[in-house]
C-alpha cells in the first residue's frame, strides 16, 4: 500500500493549475478515490496538481436563476449548505448519503463527478436535475449536459488537460418534489442501486418527471421510459408501480459479489417506486 | 498518637473509567510503527500472486541493483532458521513443513517469497516490483468440501472471517551483535511465547532475546500466533547488523494474517417427542488453509468440547476433518471454536423446536442443566464450574417482553409482514485453562512490587492489550492494599520487564492473571502486616485503608512508612527478608464457564430483503463483575463482531484461490452507524474456580450473537417454510427466499 513516486504542486491560481494539467499533470481533489488507487498501484500519476489549494473553487451560490457549485465543494459543504437545502434539497440529500463522515469531509463534488464511478451517488441526482458541467481547459471553456457527460464506467466527456470547474443545477418551484433512495453496499457505502426522483405536479397530474439511476449499470442514466410513462398520470400507486417497473428496461445490469444483476434490477424498481412516492409526498 | 482515619473508598465493582484510554484516544500511544531508531532499515516482502504454483526461478538482480537497496533474501538464502511452529500435537496430525520464505512451491496468495531491505520503505517497495519470479501455475483448491465426498444432513456454515485488527501486524528487530542481543518489537498477544519460539527458530539463546509488545491495536486472536515475519525480520537484522522495520499493509493483513472460522458442520440432533434432547452428532470440516499455524488444529477441538452447550445430554459424537486449502491458514478468532459450536447447537435446537412445534424458549428451559447439578461433568470431558441457565433466559424474555412480541408477530403475519424473535442461550469455555488441557501452560503470573515510596507496580504476564486490565488490576490491588488507583502502575508486554507469562486470549487475563495478582497481593499483605506489627510493637494489628493499625492503641503506620522500612532494613521481623515484592504463578484448577441469553427482534423489508434489528437484549453471566463499564464495553465489541459475521462479513476466495474480498471496500466490517442499540444486562453466578469469582467476558458477545440473529431471521421467514440460512444474511439471500417461497 505504498504509492509510486510522484511530484506534487499546490497551484496558486487556476491558470497555473490548467497550465500544469496541459503538460500532463493529473488533478487531485479530495483524494478519496485517487489515493487508494495509487496505493494499490492501479494508478501511478507522475505529477499531481491539488485543486483544493485553489481557495475560490469551493463556492456554492445562486446566480441568474440557477445554482452554481464549485468543483472543490466537499460533500459536507453541499450537505450542510442552507442555500441548497432550500433551493435544491435533492443535492443535500444525496450528499448526505455518500460514504461516511470522513469521506464527506474530504471528497468533492468535482472529484466524484469526474471520477464517474458507476456506483457513485451524485451522478443519479445530477442526471435527474439535468445538471450542466463547466469544463475548462488552458485555452477554452465549454458546458456539457449530464446526459452527454457520463459516457461509461470511469469515463466522462472530460478531455485530457481539462478540469471540471463548476456544476450548475436549476432551481425548481414549489410544485416540484424530489427524493434520493439508495441501498448502500455495506463495506464501501457506495450505491448498490440509487435512484433520484424529481417530479412536478399540476392540477393533480404529473407534468414532469426525471429519474436518475446509479449503480445498476456502467454509468448513471436517465430512465426515460419511466419518465414518459409518468407524465400526465395522476400518481396512483398503480401509476407509480407501472412506471417504476420500466426503470431497468434495456439496461445491462452489473453483477458482482454484493448483488447479482437480477437483484440489482429488482432493487432499481423498488427504489424508483419509493423515490417517486417520497418525492410526490414532498410537494408542498 | 497517629491518625486512625481509614480510607474507605473501594474500587472493585464500580464503573471506573479506563485508565488506558487517554493515551489511546489522544493518539499518544506507541505502536510498533511508532518505534524509531537511528539507522533504521525497512523490509518489504514480495508475496505470491498465485494460490498454487511451482517456483521455477527467482531473479533478484535488478532489485539488488535498485537505488537504496541493501539486500534481498529469497527462501534459498535463508539458512539455519526453523519452521513456523504449530503448537498442537495429536496422533495422525499432518503438519507440513512451513518455512519462513517459500522455496520451490507456493500454497496461497500472499505466501512470502522474498524480502527486500532498503534505507527507505518507498525504495524497498519499488524494488520489490523488480524481482522476477517464474511461476508454473498449478490448480488450486479453495473450497474444503471440494476435496471431500458428499454427506447430506443439516449443513451449517461458519464462514471464513478476517479478524481485522485496526493495527495491522508489524515488527521492528534490533540486533546488537556485540552483546549478542536481539530486541524484537512485535504486535502480539503473547510476547513470552513469541520469544521462546522465535529464539528457537533463529537458533538464539532465549535469554539473548527480548520481545516487546508495545501498544497493540487489536488482536482478536490474530496476534495469538507466531508468524514467519517475526523470525524473518529478526533474521534480516542479525544478517545486516542494523535495525529493521516491517509493517504489514492492510492488503497483506487480509491475505497473510490468519483468518478465523471456516467451518462446515453437519449436525444431527435427536430428541424425545416431548422435546428432551437425547444426543447431538457432528461432522466438522475445518478449512485449515495452507498450513497449520500455532493453534489451527485446536480450534475445532474447542468446538467439539463446547458441543453440549447448556443442555443436559450425555450423548455426543463428533468427527473432525481438517482439509488443507490454497488459502491463508485459519486459527483463533474471537471465540475460537465456541462461536462455531454455539451457532450449530443453537440453530439445531431451534430446528428441533420447530419440528416439534414447541416454543424455542420452552425447549431450552426444558433441557438446561439445572442449578443443582453443578459441578456438571459433560460428555466431552469438561466439568462446568457453576451455572444457573434459566435465570438469564427468563430475565431476557422479561426484558424483551416476549409474550407481547409473539402476539405482535401473530398479527404481523396476518398482514404478511416479516418479524422475527430469535433466542440464543450460549455457554462458553473461558479462563483458559488448566495446564494439562492447554498446549503451552495454562497458568498465569503476576509480580507486585511496592517501591520504597509506597507506590505499587504490577507486572502481569498476561499481556492485556486494550481489554482494560490496566484499570481492573489496579482496582483489585487498590482494594487489597487500601491505596488509590493513581498509586498503581500496571506493566505488561516486555519480556525484559515482566516475568514469564502466557498471554491474553480465551477470556483468561482477569480470571487467571487477576488471580495470580490476587495471590501475590496476599503474600505482600502478610509481609506488610509483619513489618507493621514490628514497627508498632504489637501482634494485634489490622491492615486496612493503606495502614497497619494496632488494635489496642489505635496507633498506625502507613504503607509508605512500612515500605520505606522494608527497604531501609534497619530492623527485620524474624525470618523475613528486606524488600516488598511478590511473584505468583497461578495454576487454575479448572476452566470457567460463563453463559447467557441473547434475544434479537428483527423486521424484514419484504421488498428488498433488508434486515433491521429492532431490539438486541443481552443478558450475560460472567460471574463477579469487577468493572461494569468495561464488561459492557466487551459485550458491545463482541456483539459488533458477532453481527459482522451474522450479517455482513465474509472472506471469499474464488476458485483460483484469489481473495476477492481483499480490501475494506469489499469486506464489510461493521461500523458504528450499522450497530443497533444493545441492551446489556447481567446475572451473577460467581465462579468457584478462582478467588475473584470471575469467569471472563471477552468473547461472550460474539458467541451469543450470531445464532440469535439467524434464529430471529429464520423465525421471521418460517411461515414460508424456511428452516436454515447460512451467514452472512445478505439482503439478496433473503430476497431470493422471499421470491422463491412466496
Ligand atoms: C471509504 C469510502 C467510501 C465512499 N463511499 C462513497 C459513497 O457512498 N458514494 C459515493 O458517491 N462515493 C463514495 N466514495 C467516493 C468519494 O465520494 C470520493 O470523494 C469521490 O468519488 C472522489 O472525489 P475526490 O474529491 O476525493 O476526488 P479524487 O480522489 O481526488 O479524484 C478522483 C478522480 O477525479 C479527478 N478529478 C478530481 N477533481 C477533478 C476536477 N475538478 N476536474 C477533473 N478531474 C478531477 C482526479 O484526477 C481523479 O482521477 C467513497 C470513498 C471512500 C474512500
Amino acid at each position: 500500500m505504498i504509492a509510486q513516486k510522484f511530484e506534487y504542486t499546490a497551484p496558486k491560481s487556476l491558470d497555473e493549475a490548467l497550465h500544469l494539467l496541459a503538460s500532463g499533470a493529473k488533478p487531485i481533489a479530495g483524494g478519496m478515490s485517487l489515493i487508494p488507487m495509487m496505493k494499490l498501484r492501479l494508478a501511478a500519476p507522475e505529477h499531481l496538481v491539488d485543486l483544493r489549494a485553489l481557495k475560490d473553487l469551493s463556492y456554492i451560490r445562486e446566480a441568474g436563476g440557477q445554482l452554481h457549485i464549485g468543483a472543490t465543494a466537499s460533500h459536507y459543504d453541499v450537505e450542510s449548505s442552507a442555500l441548497l437545502r432550500q433551493k435544491c434539497p435533492l443535492l443535500t440529500e444525496t450528499a448526505a448519503a455518500i460514504g461516511d463522515v470522513q469521506v464527506r469531509n474530504m471528497g468533492t463534488i468535482g472529484g466524484s463527478v469526474a471520477h464517474a464511478d458507476p456506483a457513485a451517488d451524485y451522478p443519479a441526482a445530477l442526471q435527474a436535475l439535468e445538471a450542466k458541467f463547466v469544463l475548462q481547459g488552458a485555452k477554452s471553456e465549454r458546458v456539457v449536459g449530464a446526459t452527454d457527460f457520463f459516457v461509461d464506467a470511469f469515463t466522462t466527456a472530460l478531455e485530457p488537460g481539462e478540469i471540471l470547474r463548476e456544476v450548475i443545477v436549476p432551481i425548481d418551484d414549489a410544485r416540484t418534489g424530489t427524493s434520493y433512495q439508495k441501498m448502500a453496499q455495506p463495506a464501501s457505502g457506495f450505491a448498490i442501486v440509487g435512484v433520484a426522483a424529481r417530479v412536478r405536479q399540476n392540477a393533480g397530474k404529473i407534468s414532469f418527471a426525471r429519474l436518475g439511476i446509479t449503480g445498476l449499470s456502467n454509468r448513471a442514466y436517465r430512465a426515460s421510459a419511466s419518465e414518459k410513462a409518468l407524465e400526465g398520470k395522476s400518481s396512483t400507486p398503480a401509476d407509480i408501480q407501472s412506471a417504476a417497473a420500466l426503470v431497468a428496461q434495456g439496461i445491462d445490469a452489473n453483477s458482482d459479489l454484493h448483488a447479482s444483476a437480477d437483484y440489482r434490477r429488482h432493487l432499481a424498481v423498488v427504489h424508483a417506486s419509493r423515490a417517486l412516492k417520497t418525492a410526490l409526498s414532498r410537494i408542498a | 498518637m497517629a491518625t486512625t482515619t481509614v480510607k474507605t473508598e473501594t474500587f472493585v465493582g464500580k464503573r471506573i473509567r479506563r485508565r488506558e484510554d487517554p493515551r489511546l484516544i489522544t493518539g499518544t500511544a506507541t505502536y510498533v510503527e511508532d518505534v524509531q531508531m537511528p539507522g533504521m532499515h525497512y523490509a518489504v516482502i514480495l508475496r505470491s500472486p498465485h494460490a498454487a504454483a511451482r517456483i521455477r526461478s527467482i531473479d533478484t538482480k535488478q532489485a539488488v541493483a535498485a537505488p537504496g537497496v541493501v539486500c534481498v533474501f529469497t527462501g534459498k538464502d535463508i539458512k539455519g532458521v526453523g519452521a513456523v511452529p504449530c503448537g498442537i500435537a495429536m496422533p495422525d496430525l499432518r503438519v507440513p513443513p512451513h518455512t519462513i520464505l517459500a522455496t520451490d512451491r507456493v500454497y496461497f496468495v500472499g505466501h512470502p517469497i522474498a524480502v527486500v531491505v532498503a534505507r527507505d520503505r518507498y525504495l524497498a517497495r519499488d524494488a520489490a516490483d523488480l524481482i522476477e519470479v517464474d511461476y508454473q501455475v498449478l490448480p488450486a483448491v479453495a473450497d474444503p468440501e471440494k476435496a471431500l465426498a458428499k454427506v447430506v444432513k443439516q449443513r451449517i456454515v461458519s464462514q471464513r472471517l478476517v479478524p481485522m485488527a485496526m493495527e495491522t501486524r508489524g515488527v521492528v528487530a534490533e540486533w546488537h551483535g556485540a552483546d549478542r542481543q536481539l530486541n524484537l518489537y512485535t504486535s502480539t498477544q503473547i510476547p513470552h511465547l513469541v520469544r521462546t519460539l522465535v529464539a528457537g527458530m533463529l537458533g538464539l539463546e532465549e535469554n539473548r532475546m527480548r520481545v516487546i509488545a508495545p501498544e497493540v491495536g487489536g488482536g482478536f486472536g490474530s496476534k495469538l500466533n507466531v508468524y514467519a515475519e517475526e523470525a524473518l525480520t529478526g533474521y534480516v537484522s542479525m544478517k545486516i547488523q542494523k535495525p529493521v522495520k516491517w509493517i504489514e499493509s492492510r492488503r497483506e493483513n487480509f491475505t497473510c494474517t490468519i483468518h478465523g472460522r471456516g467451518h462446515v458442520d453437519f449436525y444431527e440432533i435427536a430428541a424425545k417427542r416431548d422435546g428432551t434432547i437425547l444426543g447431538i452428532k457432528l461432522k466438522l470440516i475445518q478449512d485449515v488453509g495452507a498450513y497449520h499455524q500455532l493453534l489451527t488444529p485446536l480450534i475445532p477441538q474447542l468446538s467439539v468440547l463446547m458441543m453440549p452447550g447448556l443442555y443436559n445430554t450425555q450423548n455426543i459424537r463428533a468427527d473432525i476433518v481438517g482439509v488443507f486449502t490454497n488459502c491463508v491458514p485459519t486459527d483463533a478468532y474471537r471465540g475460537a471454536g465456541r462461536p462455531e459450536a454455539t451457532h450449530g447447537i443453537e440453530r439445531m435446537v431451534d430446528m428441533l423446536a420447530a419440528e416439534l412445534q414447541m416454543d424455542p424458549a420452552e425447549i431450552r428451559l426444558k433441557n438446561f442443566v439445572t442449578k443443582d447439578k453443578f459441578p456438571y461433568p459433560t460428555a466431552t470431558g469438561l466439568v462446568y464450574d457453576s451455572g444457573d441457565y434459566a435465570t438469564p433466559l427468563k430475565k431476557a424474555l422479561d426484558l424483551v417482553g416476549y409474550h407481547k412480541l409473539r402476539q405482535e408477530q401473530a398479527d404481523a403475519r396476518k398482514q404478511s409482514k416479516y418479524m422475527g424473535i430469535g433466542i440464543s442461550t450460549y455457554g462458553e469455555i473461558c479462563a483458559i485453562g488448566p495446564s494439562p488441557a492447554t498446549p503451552a501452560g495454562g497458568w498465569e503470573s503476576a509480580t507486585v512490587k511496592i517501591e520504597p515510596s509506597g507506590k505499587v507496580t504490577i507486572m502481569t504476564g498476561a499481556c492485556p492489550h486494550g481489554q482494560g486490565e490496566e484499570t481492573t488490576f489496579a482496582q483489585i490491588a487498590a482494594d487489597e492494599l487500601g491505596v488509590g488507583l493513581d498509586d498503581i502502575l500496571v506493566l505488561r508486554g516486555d519480556t525484559a520487564v515482566v516475568q514469564y507469562g502466557i498471554g491474553t486470549f480465551g477470556s483468561r487475563a482477569t480470571a487467571v492473571g487477576g488471580s495470580a495478582l490476587y495471590y501475590a497481593l496476599q503474600d505482600l499483605k502478610a509481609k506488610i502486616k509483619k513489618f507493621g506489627a514490628m514497627l508498632l510493637e504489637s501482634e494485634d494489628v489490622t491492615l486496612t485503608g493503606g495502614k497497619v493499625i494496632c488494635n489496642k492503641t489505635g496507633n498506625s503506620k502507613s504503607l509508605q512508612e512500612i515500605a520505606g522500612a522494608t527497604y531501609r532494613a534497619l530492623k527485620l521481623p524474624p525470618n523475613t527478608e528486606p524488600g516488598l515484592m511478590a511473584t505468583r504463578f497461578w495454576e487454575p484448577p479448572n476452566f470457567t464457564f460463563p453463559f447467557g441469553a441473547h434475544i434479537v427482534v428483527t423486521d424484514i423489508d419484504g421488498e428488498t430483503g433488508q434486515i433491521k434489528i429492532r431490539r438486541y437484549v443481552a443478558v450475560d453471566d460472567c460471574g463477579n463483575i469487577l468493572n461494569p463499564l468495561i464488561v459492557d464495553g466487551q459485550v458491545h465489541g463482541g456483539v459488533a463482531q458477532g453481527l459482522g459475521q451474522a450479517l455482513w462479513e465474509q472472506a471469499v476466495y474464488d476458485d483460483n484461490g484469489q481473495l476477492i474480498t481483499g480490501e475494506l471496500m469489499d469486506y464489510a466490517v461493521p461500523r458504528s452507524h450499522m450497530m443497533p442499540w444493545i441492551e446489556s444486562h447481567h446475572t451473577c453466578t460467581p465462579s468457584p474456580v478462582n478467588p475473584l469469582g470471575v469467569k471472563g467476558v471477552g468473547e461472550a458477545g460474539t458467541i451469543g450473537c450470531s445464532p440469535a440473529v439467524v434464529n430471529s431471521v429464520v423465525d421471521a421467514l418460517s411461515p414460508l417454510g424456511v428452516r436454515h440460512i447460512d451467514m452472512p444474511l445478505t439482503p439478496e439471500k433473503i430476497w431470493k427466499l422471499l421470491a422463491t417461497k412466496n
